[in-house]
């Protein structure tokens, strides 16, 4: 394999004084008066990347992830070239290709047609390859009909679907891409993800920045955590994406302390006192996300000695939808006796297959021998599941699509010849 | 710089379709279209040659004052519109800038290039008021188009040190209109140079539009024939601008898009 980006210590440091301050000559003049001979006060500087080291092999497709600010952008904006890195360098084989916005340069008063000429231009395109292009890029942005109307009367979204529609063709070696799926609707999100599988198989390095995990995730073999500008993680994208979910979750997200919880019902011979999320090696598990499995803890303290207990969890969406009841009672498990003092008992979900979002759990503990309630908790946990590809696509499946999902397949021998065969994003549109 | 040469020698293309943008932008929604390219100079010279021609009796060196004042105007004007367009060029366009990476000096050049169209529509004008008062014509005509290239030259030169300037300081934009307007009058469009006193015929020499508009007239009409001294220095200052320029926009572009 050969070496498509190789980046060396890069570092840049933004003076934030001269950006806030001194913009007008006025206020450097003012300055220089009040004090000619006082040598000026440092500025304060922001590093927004700090020895920045790697290499990106050809080929291989890399998603970079990370907190708003913690240099991504930055990154981007030096590999592509638009600023220049205090320190450190930068070396890209071929044609580098950056789409930090799509549509960038585009005029309001000119047409469609127009655009594309100006815009493929700009990047790096020879007017005879736009000639030669101009038909496909029309037809992949799917606005044949309004290629020759000012694009000022252009709704936000064909704007992005005509400003990535010249980027696909552009045919770079080293494809740039910041954010771009965030905009468009569904149907151009796949195709734009269609493209971009198209260019890995074209053996293009592709740099992917987007805070849509699942797009990385399906998109890239490696992924690169960022924070406060220095590389936190590098690796195979799943390790990178989860340790990354990881330090948005702090730790005491992944248990909730009941001892104090108010609002609670039950004669409290025997109360929870705490719930662990857990995975199922039994580590705290700060991040759920979709499909994966999950160990529910749930301690409680005995005053006094509890026959037949029956632990019960109930779980809600956010709305207060009622998902699912289980419990010991109704796993036909008998608990003859609790003993004074601490203990837990655990759930183990093999499979949680809800969609992303916000769960409540209620939890109550009551009596298998009388009409006799310990303690009961009303919403009393939540559980944050965060997406995954959960159809093994990179589409964003959320709440939209429902609540639940289940281990599944399509079968498309059905259709007839040849359509059944892997059916490709772009194909699956004409 | 010759690195910075030939990657700007490759992206020509990029020149020619921001020059062209520039054109078509320009004239979407006006509805006399390129007409304003006439008319601005046309409404000038009207009133200079009525204010200044008749009722001041402002010499013309011969040359019917009409005539005199347009021909300084068509340059003056394309200086004077394009300067201030080429000192904008870097701001007007602060989101290509900080999204795309380009040569940077393709912005003020397109926009230099773009503001010839205009000379070129007035200049047909021009051609036309020639013909109208009978001017003979002579074989130094064909050497105008030096004085165009010199003053596309100028505003270069001046363009690339305002525009780079302005990155960092926005006054600049409110500078630019006031220095043409000043311009105006220390530049000999109104009156000939041996108007002013000999003792300030010196000081105008400096003004590098000076030597452009007295060479432009010489070659059109033979009138006042070209001092060299005048049309030396003018050169030099050009030059020397066009060297400053550069020069300051060379060591600035690595930081427009932290700025702008």
């Amino acid at each position: 394999m050969t070496e498509s980006i190789v980046v060396e210590s890069l570092s840049k440091r933004y003076e934030l004084g001269a950006l806030q301050h001194e913009t007008q000559l006025r206020d450097q003049l003012v300055h220089f008066l009040r004090a000619p001979f006082r040598r000026r006060a440092p500025k304060e500087t922001l590093w927004a990347l700090r020895d920045v080291s790697f290499t990106v092999e050809e080929g291989e497709v890399l998603g970079i992830i990370g907190r708003n600010g913690a240099g991504k952008s930055t990154l981007l904006k030096i590999l592509s070239k638009i600023t220049y890195p205090t320190s450190g360098r930068v070396r890209a084989r071929g044609r580098v290709a950056a789409l930090l916005e799509v549509g960038a340069g585009f005029h309001e008063e000119l047409t469609g047609r127009e655009n594309i000429f100006l815009n493929g231009s700009i990047m790096g395109m020879k007017k005879k390859e736009v000639d030669a292009k101009l038909e496909a890029i029309v037809e992949f942005a799917g606005m044949q009909r309004f290629i020759d109307t000012p694009i000022k009367h252009y709704s936000s979204g064909m704007r992005s679907r005509l400003g990535f529609a010249v980027a696909a063709h552009l045919e770079p070696d080293v494809l740039i891409v910041d954010e771009v799926l965030a905009v468009g609707d569904a149907v151009f999100q796949k195709k734009c993800i269609s493209a971009m599988h198209d260019m890995r198989g074209g053996g293009r390095t592709v740099l992917f920045v987007s805070h849509n995990m699942a797009a990385v995730e399906n998109l890239c073999s490696r992924g690169m955590w960022i924070a406060n500008g220095r590389i936190q993680l590098d690796g195979p994208v799943h390790e990178v994406i989860e340790a990354y979910m990881g330090s948005f979750a702090s730790a005491d997200s992944a248990f909730s302390e009941l001892t104090a919880a108010e609002g609670r019902r039950g004669t409290g011979e025997i109360r929870f006192t705490r719930v662990e999320f857990l995975s199922t090696d039994r580590d705290l598990q700060t991040v759920t996300r979709c499909g994966k499995s999950l160990v529910i803890r749930l301690h409680y303290r005995a005053s006094e000695p509890i026959e037949r207990p029956a632990f019960a969890l109930r779980l809600y969406t956010e709305l207060g939808t009622l998902v699912t009841d289980t419990g010991t009672w109704l796993h036909g498990l008998d608990i003859p006796l609790v003993p004074v003092g601490d203990g837990y008992l655990d759930l183990e979900i093999d499979s949680l297959n809800l969609l992303p979002g916000r769960y409540y759990f209620s939890l109550k503990l009551d009596s298998c021998l009388e009409t006799r309630v310990y303690d009961a908790l009303e919403h009393a946990v939540h559980l944050d599941i965060e997406e995954a590809p959960i159809y093994g696509s990179s589409r964003r499946i959320d709440s939209r699509y429902g609540l639940v999902f289940f281990p599944q397949r399509w079968h498309l021998d059905g259709i007839g010849s040849g359509a059944a065969i892997d059916v490709s994003p772009a194909e699956s549109l004409k | 710089m010759g690195q910075w040469v030939s990657e700007i020698w490759h992206s020509r293309e990029i020149l020619y379709f921001l020059a062209w943008r520039d054109v078509k932008v320009r004239y979407k929604q006006a509805a006399l279209g390129v007409a304003w390219a006439v008319l601005q100079p046309l409404f000038t010279m009207i009133t200079f040659a009525f204010f200044f021609g008749k009722l001041a009796g402002i010499p013309s060196d011969g040359v019917p004052y009409p005539l005199f004042s347009y021909s300084a105007l068509l340059l003056w004007t394309y200086f004077a519109v394009t300067l201030s367009q080429v000192g904008n060029s870097l701001v007007a366009n602060s989101s290509l800038i900080t999204k795309i990476y380009f040569p940077r000096v393709l912005l003020p050049a397109a926009a230099a290039f773009g503001g010839l169209l205009d000379l070129v529509v007035s200049s047909v004008f021009l051609i036309g008021m020639l013909l109208y008062y009978h001017v003979t014509p002579r074989w130094t005509m064909l050497l105008t188009p030096i004085f165009v290239g010199q003053t596309v030259l100028l505003v270069m030169g001046a363009g690339m040190l305002l525009a780079a300037m302005n990155v960092r300081y926005r006054d600049v934009k409110y500078t630019i209109p006031f220095l043409t307007q000043i311009g105006l009058f220390v530049t000999p469009i109104i009156y000939p140079v041996g108007f002013l006193p000999q003792r300030f015929q010196g000081w105008l020499a400096l003004n590098p539009m000076t030597g452009v508009i007295q060479g432009f007239r010489a070659c059109l009409f033979g009138a006042g024939s070209v001092d060299w001294e005048v049309l030396g220095c003018s050169w030099i200052v050009t030059l020397l601008l066009l060297l400053i320029g550069s020069w300051h926009f060379r060591s600035t572009e690595r930081v427009f898009a932290d700025l702008v």
